[in-house]
């Protein structure tokens, strides 16, 4: 799943990333022409909404194909950078760059692609961002207080107005085909134009438009990946899985004969793995197992792994959500784990006229028990889970 | 031979979105502009003046955050790209040259003064802001930051704002 960085590319290889999004950013700002300060300011006295048009359809373009990889599951929404939001710092820092925008007649991004083509102008703006940045630096305790002030963190735009994302995304979409359309009159009187669009743009145009609105149904109808991960596996839950299904006996002299060839994987919530666990069980609560960081236990073909929880069905669930999340060998424990404590925690010794195999079975579990107790004492160190580091995605200018 | 003309506005806007939405797929981040000028200029200042770097608080905390320099900032290598495709695209579209474009009414000299004055300003607002027209209003737009549209909406606004006082710079 991505994003691909860090897990699939690493972050040296990364910078070559950004060499190559550069390169498509600057060539179509290029093409689009934002090298040029008349094009650019046109948005601000009618005459040219070119920055409006390119502006919106990115965005647009961008957040649908945002929306779209994230109900499909190809794209993990929570590991994306989203802009914190500074409320004041926003606003005020807005107001001056747009004050900027308007006597320098570029922004930081237009400037560099002017002075790449040889616009002198284009580079006296690079130059004196370079200095307002530095005053910033300098100036930093006066601007300190409105710089921290109203920090709300990464707060999405769709939360704010009370709305799911996919209705906000309808809503811009057809804030920005409006505001195409509006531009469009605007421009046209400025420039005194009559000419009305040719037919064959009427019809590219209005695909598009159409296409973007078919894109957007189809995110809202389409059940996301979990709920289609959830489906998938309530569809099977009532197979029958006897052939994966461990006793708990068969499942001790494992971890005492083979503990480091197998992962105990207790899918109940972190309070109750809290309570009590198997002998070296990992807790992957069932609606985390999808997290990246546990496909190195579902995906794996060197350990196999023991499904467990306390109810058969919470256990079953489980085993089958791996099956879909990886390809590791997995089984299930019969019995729940409460049953696995009385067996091997809580041995009672059988009565006296118990049957030979009655005393053969206290015998082993007795056994059992106390080479796992002596395994987990042993290899405390060594199997304290590991904490993953998660490293956030940093973003922003 | 002819310099060729722009391209369409909504499918410089499309390719745009899908450089965008690329980018956002592969490293989980969008795109910026102005966080590439702040680690060139603020890596400059602590290689020239250390000490003065060391006793400025906002320097100090930058370069200790960022302690590899601008070789090792993604946003200095987007901006190297930046400077890459608008050149291929100059070439290709025969747009290379020296030029310097401004309103009609003023001299060569107000537009360079405008333009580095308009540059620091917008350099000091995105510093602020936490990001420019890039960083903070599309890729902002893209992921639906709150701040990020905010923000937008402030540099469009504030730019509708001023532009009747600044008329002579740009119009007849």
């Amino acid at each position: 799943m991505a994003p691909l960085v860090p897990f699939i590319i690493s972050n040296e290889f990364n910078l070559i990333i950004a060499l190559i999004a550069g390169i498509g950013f600057g060539f179509v700002l290029e093409q689009a022409g934002f090298s040029s300060t008349k094009k650019l300011v046109g948005l601000f006295y009618g005459y040219d909404f070119t920055v409006l048009k390119v502006f919106f359809t990115a965005g647009v373009t961008a957040m649908i194909g945002v929306l779209l990889f994230g109900q499909l599951g190809i794209l993990d929404l929570s590991q994306i950078y989203i802009n914190p939001t500074f409320l004041q710092s926003a606003l005020v820092g807005g107001a001056i760059m747009g004050v900027g925008f308007i006597i320098g007649g570029f922004c930081p991004g237009t400037s560099v692609c002017a002075a790449s083509i040889g616009k002198l102008d284009g580079l006296a703006f690079v130059f004196g961002s370079g200095l307002g940045v530095l005053a910033f630096a300098e100036g930093y305790p006066v601007f300190e207080k409105i710089y921290l002030a109203e920090a709300w963190g990464p707060v999405l735009i769709n939360e704010k107005l009370g709305m799911s994302k996919i209705v906000f995304g309808f809503l811009l979409t057809a804030i920005a085909f409006i505001a195409f359309l509006l531009t469009r009159l605007i421009e046209k009187r400025v420039n005194n134009d009559q000419s009305s669009l040719p037919k064959n743009k009427v019809i590219m145009y209005s695909s598009a438009v159409g296409f973007a609105f078919f894109v957007l149904i189809l995110i809202a109808i389409i059940p996301d990946s979990p709920s289609r991960l959830e489906a998938r596996i309530n569809d099977v839950l009532h197979q029958d899985l006897s052939k994966v299904e461990v006793p708990a006996d068969k499942l001790a002299s494992e971890i005492v004969n083979n503990y480091y060839r197998i992962n105990i994987i207790d899918v109940r919530s972190p309070e109750a793995f809290k309570a009590y666990h198997l002998p070296f069980a990992i807790n992957i609560p069932i609606d985390k197992m999808s997290d990246r960081q546990w496909s190195k236990i579902l995906d794996q073909k060197h350990k196999v792994n023991y499904f467990y929880a306390d109810a058969h069905q919470l256990a079953k669930q489980g085993y089958l959500k791996a099956g879909f999340l990886g390809k590791a060998e997995n089984y299930i424990l019969i019995e729940s784990s409460s049953d696995f404590k009385k067996l091997f925690s809580e041995l009672v010794p059988p009565a006296s006229d118990a049957s030979k195999k009655e005393q053969n079975t206290y015998n082993f579990r007795l056994k059992a028990a106390t080479d796992m107790k002596m395994l987990v004492e042993a290899l405390k160190n060594s199997t304290e889970p590991v904490i993953a580091k998660t490293t956030k995605i940093k973003g922003g200018c | 031979m002819k310099t060729q003309k722009y391209m369409n506005p909504y499918l410089a806007g499309f390719l745009l979105g899908l450089v965008l939405l690329g980018t956002i797929y592969v490293t989980g981040r969008g795109l910026g502009a102005s966080g590439a000028v702040k680690s060139v200029v603020l890596s400059s200042v602590v290689s020239v003046a250390p000490e003065h770097s060391a006793n400025t608080p906002f320097i100090k905390t930058y370069n200790e955050e960022h302690p590899d320099g601008p070789l090792n900032d993604w946003l200095v290598f987007e901006v190297i790209g930046v400077i890459i495709g608008a050149f291929f695209s100059g070439v290709i579209s025969n747009r290379v040259g020296i030029k310097l474009e401004r309103g009609p009414n003023i001299t060569n000299q107000t537009r360079i003064i405008a333009a580095i004055i308009g540059g620091a300003l917008f350099g000091l607002g995105s510093q602020l802001g936490r990001g420019c027209t890039s960083g903070a209003a599309l890729s902002g737009m893209a992921v639906m930051s709150f701040g990020g549209i905010i923000t937008m909406l402030a540099i469009f606004g504030s730019g509708y704002a001023f532009a009747y006082f600044f008329r002579k710079l740009w119009l007849k």
